[in-house]
């Protein structure tokens, strides 16, 4: 009836995930409790978890971030403490738990916290940015969303239902192959990245789709803010690459589920092919998350040196450069497998020629700086201090692309410092800058300075003081993902790099409290104008919050920077007076499809992990039911009357006539 | 196991071609790291004396330098990375003096199994090696992969079941050195510590001739016994029966390793987990 699951499943005898399980139940249990004893469930399913705006959908996506990455954060820091006592002893973690910290830390941080913040601020800024009311697909966009929540919540049953994976983050075979993990924590981890990939995939269709076709009149390609972009290129690899991940898992899948042999060690499976696959997504991954945060630090750099950036065909070219050549490197993950000198070369130097452009980046950031008026808000901080981060992060990346030297690196601590000052150093930084900047935009009040400041100081010294010290204990040999160790010299480092990690938890808790302290005081911080750090592109050419449909009339682009241009023109014939002729707009209806669809295979997927077979059949009918049902509907659209829109937009020309009138006098 | 302190050609030339690659990046990264500071600095809002150019957006000359210095650190540093990935390839011989050991590694669930072919004896968990002849090793793993790593040594190598990697080391001085597993390999991969005791050529004979008398002998069935989870805390050694026992192992006559054995029914296996500790 319940195939493999019965009592067994849940760690009765393991304190740990236990208890951790237990609280987030009971913290869970009780907003639902809240919302629905304070009445607000009908608002947050018709507002929200129905909603196909892009905007809702944006600040979900990163709001689930946000919660992974305090879940991603906890195992982070068990595994530090656990690398500082385990000297000599096995600490306070065994095995079997340790490897399960570390591979979900992986999984988590890379397909649930960084992927979804990404996707969020592109989801919430690129119509914006283009001057369109939606993106190309709104419904597939819901869609998206709620597959990648489905893939995050199995990843967080997998803590108290059976167990998660103990591979590592990448499943390896053969050690993920069924002989050597029999138990159910690759069949979560897999099945939660083939739902939640899915999710990933229509996403980027979306945002290609959105990009090359939905563009404000006079938006020409070289006339894009350079966030749209990078959301290009960056999602067009999602499209390219995402598919080579479900591929490569569909396979390990059927090897464990059906007997195949891709990837076994008998009967010709080839554990090779899997290292190639798998990375072959797996390096154009990073630049998929690494290319919208150089977006946001362009946004930010401009905005707040008060230039328009330096050298932006340079830029274009830089980004689809790197699309490109991101699929070209895969094989440097593995120099050590022996493939011979001449491939090993090869790849080593092409590694070394995506350094290229993002070193132009890093240059042209820089001379957008000069000549400029810097404001250091907290999104600019966040954008310094990634710069200075990030090229010590593309050092040592260049580093171990020299294959000798990688023969002494690979899979050291010294690559985990590197990856983490890469991945941390930039779209950490970038996703943080992003939300700084972009949340007045969202919610219509600005964040609190003082604590973003100070959450800025706090997780950049605290990097440091974390990841400095591997870097170190990798030059001392030390290997990465030991549960314990007897070397005496590596010590010092992992007590330093715990240290570090406290750092890092303040960093996050000013955070927390610059949210909790802005919504108090959010009356105070009310962004009325829609424009509060004198912006560049067309997203602050709206209100904050912006209306629904985002712009009453399609902006009219006749250069880059369009925004930039309005307001100048706007001084110089110091504003005309002139009543648009407002029309009505019609918006996509909002759709549970997106909901129902992920609850069908949030089921599916925990059925297929148990082999719970009637229930796989329950989940799988159900899902393409909701797709059907969907498919066959009349009604796709409503219509806001133009009065409604004028009335909105109304106040919204107001408060920027003021502004612009003020800013005129000055 | 300090990378910057070789002990052999190899570690050597890897650790120069590590630092000297360090040092060519950092003439560009330090100043420009500098750059980036000095200009956010200089060019804050507050700072009267900092002349605002907003339509300093684009300069050929610029463009030109800063497509150039990554494009020209690349240049060299590919140089570096061809010529190493010949030099330095893992199957590239490494003379020495003396004939060349000939060694057969394989990767057990948890341990390392040393095969020495020409001496007819085998070692678990201990590598003893002559100082300054060539060791030419031939590497597989009974299960999972592994990385067969002595950081004093240089080069790592990946190992695998069902395939045979090669890696040439050589060790230039007598004494202790240790050596790891660098790939996950399981609950029990932190224990794949093995110590590496570099000899003097003429102590090497003489060990051999002791270890030879071993009680112990290695044939398929105390393999396949050695072969099961779990953690060895001795150093055995063997006398070796069928010295074409690594062969064998790698073209799977012997089947791979079991893996854990399977706590009936529930999702958790345990076996594998309490085994290491």
């Amino acid at each position: 009836m319940l195939g493999k699951l019965d009592w067994s499943a849940i760690p009765f005898d393991q304190p740990i995930p236990l208890v951790a399980g237990a609280v987030v139940l009971v913290a869970i249990l009780a907003v639902l409790i809240w919302v629905v004893v304070k009445g607000h469930l009908p608002y947050l399913w018709h507002e929200w978890i129905t909603s196909v705006d892009h905007k809702r959908i944006g600040v979900m996506y990163i709001l689930l971030a946000s919660v992974m990455l305090l879940r991603g954060g906890s195992d982070a820091i068990m595994m530090r403490i656990q690398q500082a006592v385990a000297f000599q002893s096995q600490g306070y973690l065994p095995p079997e738990h340790y490897n399960q910290i570390f591979s979900a830390h992986g999984t988590i941080m890379i397909f649930f916290v960084a992927m979804p913040f990404v996707i969020g601020l592109m989801n919430l800024v690129v119509p914006l940015q283009l001057g369109v009311r939606d993106v190309a697909f709104p419904t597939l966009n819901s869609v998206g969303f709620w597959l990648t929540a489905t893939g995050a919540l199995l990843v967080n049953i997998s803590l108290v239902v059976g167990e998660f994976a103990r591979t590592g983050w990448l499943a390896f075979p053969p050690l993920s192959g069924l002989s050597y993990s029999p138990g159910v924590g690759v069949d979560y981890y897999a099945w939660s990245l083939q739902i939640s990939g899915v999710g990933t995939l229509v996403a980027g269709i979306n945002l290609v789709t959105t990009v090359l076709k939905l563009r404000t009149r006079g938006m020409n390609y070289l006339r894009m803010p350079m966030f749209c972009w990078t959301t290009l290129a960056s999602n067009l690899l999602i499209v390219a690459a995402f598919p080579i991940l479900t591929a490569t898992l569909a396979m390990l899948l059927l090897d464990r589920y059906l007997g195949f042999h891709f990837f076994t060690n008998e009967a010709g499976g080839n554990v090779m092919m899997f290292m190639n696959l798998i990375w072959a997504w797996g390096h154009p991954e990073v630049y998929i998350l690494v290319l919208p945060a150089f977006g946001i630090f362009s946004e930010v750099v401009s905005t707040f040196s008060g230039k328009a950036l330096f050298g932006y065909r340079s830029m274009v070219l830089a980004t689809m450069a790197i699309c490109v050549i991101s699929f070209m490197v895969w094989l440097h993950h593995f120099f050590t497998m022996g493939a011979g000198p001449d491939v090993n070369a090869i790849f080593g130097i092409a590694s070394m020629i995506i350094a290229i452009p993002t070193g132009v980046k890093i240059y042209n950031w820089l001379f957008t700086m000069y000549g400029g008026r810097i404001r250091f808000a907290t999104p600019m901080l966040w954008s310094v201090g990634f710069m200075v981060t990030f090229i010590i992060g593309g050092l040592t990346g260049v580093l171990v692309a020299v294959p000798p030297a990688d023969f002494m690196l690979h899979n050291s601590m010294f690559l985990v410092a590197h990856f983490h000052n890469v991945i941390i150093g930039g779209v950490l930084f970038g996703a943080f800058a992003g939300f700084e900047y972009w949340f007045p935009k969202a919610f219509g009040f600005r964040l609190d300075e003082r604590w973003g400041k100070a959450a800025f100081w706090f997780t950049f010294t605290g990097f440091y003081v974390t990841f400095m010290p591997l870097y170190i204990a990798g030059m001392l040999g030390m290997t990465r993902r030991l549960q314990h160790y007897d070397v005496a010299a590596w010590r010092p480092w992992m007590i330093v790099a715990a240290v570090g990690m406290a750092v890092l938890t303040i960093g996050v808790i000013c955070q927390i409290m610059q949210l909790v302290v802005s919504i108090r005081n959010r009356e105070a911080l009310r962004d009325r104008t829609g424009d509060p750090w004198d912006g560049r592109s067309l997203e602050w050419a709206t209100s904050s919050p912006p209306p629904v449909f985002n712009f009453a009339f399609h902006p009219d682009v006749r250069g880059e920077d369009a925004y930039w241009d309005m307001k100048i023109h706007a001084r110089q014939q110091s504003f005309e007076h002139e009543e648009p002729e407002y029309r009505d707009i019609e918006m996509p209806r909002n759709s549970p499809t997106g909901f129902v669809c992920a609850f069908f295979a949030s089921i599916m997927g925990f059925a297929l992990i148990w082999h719970i077979w009637w229930m796989v059949i329950v989940g799988g009918i159900g899902a393409f039911a909701t797709f059907v049902v969907f498919a066959w509907r009349d009604h796709d659209e409503y219509v806001i009357p133009a009065d409604e829109v004028a009335r909105i937009d109304r106040v919204n020309l107001e408060e920027r006539r003021s502004l612009v009138s003020m800013a005129g006098a000055v | 196991m300090n990378l910057l302190d070789p002990r052999g050609p190899v570690a050597a030339a890897n650790s120069t071609i590590l630092v000297d690659s360090v040092f060519i990046m950092l003439v560009i990264v330090v100043p420009t790291i500098f750059a980036i500071l000095a200009f956010a600095f200089w060019f804050r809002a507050s700072n009267p004396k900092a002349r605002y150019q907003p339509d300093f957006v684009y300069s050929g000359r610029v463009e030109m330098v800063v497509w150039s210095i990554p494009a020209l650190t690349v240049i060299l540093l590919g140089g570096v990375a061809w010529i190493g990935s010949h030099q330095l390839d893992p199957a590239a011989p490494v003379p020495g003096t003396g004939s060349p050991v000939r060694i057969q590694a394989v990767s057990l669930d948890w341990k390392w199994l040393f095969i020495y072919p020409d001496q007819r004896i085998a070692t678990v968990n201990t590598l003893t090696v002559p100082a300054g002849a060539e060791l030419n090793f031939q590497l597989t793993s009974s299960s999972v992969m592994n990385t067969f790593f002595i950081p004093q040594l240089g080069s790592m190598i990946y190992t695998m079941n069902g395939m045979v990697t090669r890696l040439n080391l050589r060790a230039d001085n007598e004494g202790k050195l240790q050596g790891i597993s660098a790939h996950f390999s399981g609950d029990g991969f932190p224990d794949m510590m093995f110590d590496v005791n570099v000899i003097s050529p003429l102590a090497f004979p003489d060990w051999v001739a002791t270890t030879a008398k071993s009680d112990a002998v290695l044939n398929e069935d105390s393999y396949k016994k050695l072969m099961q989870q779990g953690i060895e805390q001795g150093r055995p050694t063997y006398r070796l029966e069928d010295p074409r026992l690594f062969d064998l192992i790698a073209t799977q006559h012997i089947p791979p390793g079991p893996g854990p054995e399977l706590a009936s029914g529930a999702g958790r296996p345990h076996s594998g987990g309490h085994d290491a500790r």
